[in-house]
């Protein structure tokens, strides 16, 4: 009852917060399309926490299959002519696959070991999308191409012109996705991976199969991704190979780590802090680069618990 | 036909040796204190960007020995202001700290010397062809060569036969023995980092040569390092060394074949290596 009040709660506020949220950003000087990017980005890092947080394995690489859903759309698009439903269909494949692919690669690998692979292997797809100029654009990116409004028949839903109800379908699939992944977390096969991740040898010894385990997990976490990356595409109107870079995957991690690893919402916590925060300094100064990576070092030394993490040590202490 | 492809197997030796030189130091590092230090990259750009501002004064050589001493220093302070901190903890936090870093350092290099593309002058006596035939040796790419190939030398000559060298080796086998044995594990492992530096910052002057300096210099190398310690196997030096020069080659024969692919050449290599042996070269068993 009380375990139920307590994952009841959170939800509530965080739903509540985010329908609400094109509303109220504009009186802290934010704007509709921060919120999307809040969402977008969050959902990312929700889905790297699948997992980083709860099966124990750090990727450094997951842009890549969020690229490769964003470059998906975009093609899906612009070559194909689908609408935006089936481009969203398409980049999340594109994405899933390659992680499918990947993963059953680097499975058996452990620690800093498949940290380095994860960061390697997402360098092919960025130099793929960088080099093939006649279909990817290279490196000025894949232009030519908007999200087409979508249309339910009885009724049509603009979504190119209009900032909020673009907002609000990026909300229906985040939170689809969140409550995707939340079931997955709490059904037995969510708790395999948390003992996985607990230790491994001992889950092995219980005759758990962790080699597919972490393999499913990688590509479940990947599919997520992707879709964050359609959703992503969609929300610019533009793909560049920027989206594919190993950058990117540090900032999913450190929005992970920021908000709380351990937790299942702090990785959309974490990423409000960094997109508010980047977009506040790169307007105010040529050398936001330095202060993103002074934010990681601070994070670190002082945050590695993340937000949500150094709360919940407080309130254990007050009930303790 | 095959003044081409000479030239590129040449190419892809020097560019080889490059990825080497980061990646024995990125390797050291990793070996002995369990981080990947995604800085490295950073520390290069700054080895190149030193020797720069010195060459005036102290002339090219002057600048060769220096620049790498003081990006070595720079390296080990840091050590022991950030990265000693993150020791025995979780790989996630180093690995983000050095980013952070490469960040920073990144930014530092373009406050401080321009975003532009500098030149940075080399010996005329150095710039010689030394044959019509192979108009591509010049001097400066066979002394580059050189001193890669005597840098590697020192390197394993030290590790083998100092005091040092074997702390160092005993430690990457089992630091806490070493430690239980009355070695200093924190002064091991700072000098090992300021030794890693030092192999990036001559990395940096001999790039800056061949290059010149940008910013993103050392970003665009970090790659190719790390697939280079992952080909030749996690834990081994000559591993490394071989990852290196062997996708430095492969990138350059690519480079006749299919200009296009040499980036991602070194890529599918890794995967390759990945599925049939994934330990790595010569990577040794267990340690993966």
């Amino acid at each position: 009852m009380i375990n139920a009040a307590r994952r009841f709660w959170p939800t509530v506020t965080v739903c509540l917060i985010l329908l609400a949220m094109p509303y109220w950003m504009p009186l802290f000087g934010g704007y509709t399309e921060l919120s999307t990017r809040i969402l977008v980005l969050g959902l990312a890092a929700m889905a790297l926490n699948f997992l980083l947080g709860f099966t124990g394995v750090l990727s450094f690489g997951h842009a890549a299959y969020f690229g490769l859903g964003a470059y998906g759309v975009g093609m899906a698009i612009k070559y194909l002519g689908t609408g935006t439903v089936s481009a969203i269909a398409v980049g999340t494949c594109a994405g899933t696959l390659a992680a499918a692919l990947v993963g059953r690669l680097i499975v058996h690998l452990r620690g800093v070991y498949f940290a380095m692979v994860t960061i390697a292997f997402g360098q092919v797809f960025y130099f793929i999308a960088f080099r093939w100029n006649s279909v990817t654009g290279g490196d000025d990116g894949l232009t030519g191409w908007r999200r087409v409004p979508l249309d339910f028949g009885i009724a049509k839903l603009d979504i190119l012109a209009g900032d909020k109800s673009f907002y609000y379908l990026v909300l229906v699939v985040f939170l689809a996705a969140a409550a995707a992944m939340a079931a997955l977390i709490r059904s037995p096969f969510g708790r395999t991976l948390v003992a996985i991740r607990e230790n491994e040898r001992r889950a092995r010894f219980l005759g758990i199969d962790v080699e597919r385990h972490m393999w499913f997990s990688f590509v479940i976490s990947s599919l997520f991704v992707s879709i964050a990356g359609s959703l992503f595409a969609l929300l610019n109107n533009f793909v560049d190979p920027r989206v594919l870079r190993w950058d990117l995957s540090g900032s999913f991690v450190i929005m992970a780590v920021l908000g709380g690893m351990r937790s299942f919402w702090g990785p959309l916590v974490g990423a409000a802090v960094f997109v508010v925060l980047q977009d506040y300094v790169s307007s105010k100064t040529e050398n936001w680069m330095s202060f993103v990576g002074l934010f990681f070092v601070l994070v670190v030394l002082f945050f590695p618990r993340g937000l949500l993490g150094l709360l919940r040590r407080r309130s254990s202490h007050e009930s303790a | 036909m095959t003044q081409l492809v000479l030239f590129n197997v040449f190419n892809g030796l020097i560019v080889g040796a490059f990825y080497a030189l980061m990646a024995l130091g990125l390797s050291l590092i990793l070996n002995l204190s369990g981080v990947i230090n995604f800085a490295h990259g950073g520390f290069l750009a700054l080895g190149g960007y030193i020797a720069f501002t010195l060459v005036p004064y102290v002339g090219f050589w002057g600048g060769l020995v220096l620049a790498p001493v003081l990006t070595a220093l720079i390296g080990l302070l840091l050590e022991k202001v950030l990265i000693r901190r993150l020791y025995g903890r979780d790989p996630l936090y180093s690995l983000l700290l050095t980013f952070g870093l490469a960040y920073i350092l990144e930014d530092a290099t373009r406050y401080i010397w321009g975003a532009r593309s500098l030149p940075y002058e080399v010996p005329s006596w150095l710039n010689y062809s030394l044959s019509p035939g192979l108009f591509f040796l010049t001097g400066y790419r066979l002394f580059m060569v050189a001193l890669v190939a005597a840098a590697v030398a020192g390197l394993f000559a030290l590790l083998k036969y100092t005091r040092l060298g074997m702390r160092i080796r005993a430690g990457t086998l089992d630091l806490e023995t070493v430690s239980v044995l009355g070695v200093n594990v924190r002064i091991l492992r700072n000098v090992n980092f300021g030794l890693g530096i030092y192999l990036a910052g001559i990395a940096g002057v001999l790039a800056a040569g061949m290059l010149g300096l940008q910013p993103t210099i050392g970003a665009s190398l970090i790659m190719p390092s790390f697939v280079a310690i992952i080909v030749g196997g996690l834990g081994s030096l000559p591993g490394t060394l071989l990852g290196g020069l062997l996708i430095g080659v492969a990138s350059g024969v690519t480079a006749v074949f299919a200009p296009s692919g040499t980036e991602a050449v070194i890529y599918v290599i890794m995967a390759i290596v990945l599925l049939v042996r994934p330990r790595g070269l010569l990577g040794e068993e267990g340690r993966v």
